[in-house]
């Protein structure tokens, strides 16, 4: 038997629910109705939304998306382990090693600074131009360390925040323990600290897979190259919907799971 | 007879102040003025030195001759720049007439115009000296292990599949600039290029840059022919096919591009 209030709350409730829908609806109807009303719809349609055109284009551009995926899957175990590598060299803390936590924040403050697009035209055309043979001037080694560079920077500072968010009495603790300085590091700080930085450094993977295709300008034809040679064979901007289609089948679940990741971890800390 | 006098004598003073012919009377963007786009930049040899004002280079000097048949005077011409995208996008267009080397195809004509083509390129190849040092010639069976590249906006894509079919996919880039750096950069061995900016890359942007050889324009069946490019349905169409019909059928056109392209003979055809 429902209580009063339980039978009031779900009252509210359903109320609610039906409110959102009658907006939602409204608003859908709204732009279904009104948009092709407007008076250029008509080439719009044509120019960005050819159904003829989409189911011509999409297999090739889905073909070219496996370069994408190829280049994300080198990439990021290799911007993972330069990133830690960066974030613990500017957390050292013995003098003696105070040059290579300098070299790190300058290289932090260095790549987080520059466009990428910038680092993948100078990299990618410019260290290949100093006359360096086959296959070692191929502009996908290049192009995939331009993006490695900037994003282990982008990803060091995260980690470093996670490092920086466990207090010190945990560094204390350990040592009057007997921990030594890496134990302590390794056994007691980076597990926590990387934990908490997953949900951050999963939106940086998710910017990663779309930061891909600017490696198009130094030649590759991934699917943003692709989209655009058909763009331009065609005359027609339907390719590129048929891109972003394809990036947001990957990106959109993976921004879920991060939001999964982040409301996990703050249940976790409730 | 009074009202015929009126018409006459209206349109003997109108005549002046639209220096121009009936076909182009209002149709045009700006009354009076005939706007025309070129590519930002604009390249050698179709525009000298960015400066399509001057008239000088193929493209500038066949705008103005088109411009005179229309009636514009010269001063009554405005330039102004576009990209290809801002060329084919739906809505309305800033220029009356652009003109950037436009190669013709079908499925472009579904969304904006052409005019008659003004020119019909032939395919060149662009490499350097040190390539062809390592052996490779003017033949399919050796162009097709070379490493292409190509500018991603131009039909030289299509006509690379289509005319040598190399055993490894392009490379594509955004423009002819960073095809030449990925050249220097040894990434990639040999560009398609109509001959014209084929000749000017090789000639000054390339260091060492040659010239392997040209398909010379029937080669394809569907050769690359340049066209203006106007909206759909553009009402100048009719106007801009009449005026360049005009420079073709008494020579101009031949002449202008003897100034301005004369040098695209002598590069070996490829067989």
């Amino acid at each position: 038997m429902p209580t009063r209030r339980e039978i009031f709350e779900r009252r509210q409730r359903r109320r609610a629910n039906l409110i959102a829908a009658l907006s939602t609806g409204a608003v859908l109807l709204a732009v279904c109705v009104l948009v092709p009303l407007s008076p250029g719809w008509e080439s719009v349609q044509r120019a960005f939304f050819n159904g003829a055109i989409f189911a011509r284009t999409f297999p090739g551009l889905l073909e070219a998306f496996l370069l994408d995926v190829a280049i994300f899957a080198w990439c990021a175990p290799l911007i993972a382990i330069l990133a830690l590598a960066l974030a613990i060299a500017r957390d050292l803390r013995a003098p003696a090693l105070t040059p290579v936590r300098l070299a790190a924040t300058a290289f932090i403050d260095i790549f987080r600074g520059l466009p990428v697009i910038l680092v993948i035209y100078l990299v990618g055309f410019g260290i290949p131009g100093l006359g360096l043979p086959r296959p070692w001037n191929s502009p996908y080694l290049w192009g995939s360390l331009s993006l490695i560079l900037v994003y282990a920077a982008y990803t060091a500072e995260v980690i470093r925040s996670g490092i920086s968010s466990i207090h010190d009495s945990q560094r204390a603790a350990a040592l009057s323990l007997g921990l030594t300085e890496t134990d302590t590091m390794r056994y007691v700080v980076l597990p926590q600290a990387i934990r908490r930085v997953i949900p951050a450094n999963m939106n940086l993977f998710i910017a990663l897979q779309k930061d891909v295709a600017l490696l198009s300008f130094i030649g590759p034809v991934e699917i943003f190259r692709q989209a655009g040679v058909y763009k331009s064979l065609l005359a027609n901007f339907t390719p590129y919907v048929g891109a972003a289609l394809i990036f947001l089948a990957v990106t959109i679940p993976a921004t879920r799971y991060a939001d999964h990741l982040m409301n996990k971890q703050r249940r976790q800390q409730q | 007879m009074k009202l015929l006098y009126v018409t006459a004598a209206s349109l003997a003073l109108s005549a002046p102040a639209f220096a121009q012919n009936d076909c182009a009377a209002g149709q045009t963007l700006s009354e009076g003025t005939l706007t025309i786009a070129t590519g930002n930049p604009a390249f050698y040899p179709w525009v000298l030195d960015d400066a399509p004002a001057s008239g000088e280079g193929f493209e500038a000097a066949v705008a103005y001759a088109v411009a005179a048949n229309m009636g514009f005077e010269p001063d009554a011409v405005e330039w102004t720049r576009s990209s290809f995208d801002q060329a084919i996008q739906p809505g309305a267009k800033d220029f009356d007439i652009n003109i950037q080397q436009f190669s013709i195809t079908p499925e472009r004509e579904e969304v904006v115009d052409f005019s008659i083509p003004y020119y019909t390129s032939a395919m060149a190849v662009l490499t350097t000296q040190s390539v062809v040092d390592t052996g490779a010639e003017a033949t399919l069976d050796s162009l097709k292990t070379l490493t292409w590249g190509a500018d991603a906006n131009t039909t030289a894509v299509a006509m690379l599949a289509d005319l040598i079919a190399p055993q490894t996919g392009p490379m594509l880039y955004n423009d002819n600039v960073d095809v030449t750096a990925a050249m220097q950069a040894g990434q990639i061995d040999a560009a398609l290029f109509d001959l014209p900016t084929a000749l000017y890359l090789s000639a000054v942007v390339v260091p060492d840059g040659t010239l392997l050889g040209q398909f010379p324009a029937d080669r394809t069946e569907s050769p690359d022919q340049f066209g203006m490019l106007m909206a759909n349905d553009s009402p100048l169409k009719p106007c801009v096919d009449a005026a360049l019909q005009e420079l073709i059928d008494d020579g101009t056109l031949a002449a202008i591009e003897t100034q301005w392209l004369e040098e695209t003979t002598g590069v070996p055809v490829i067989k």
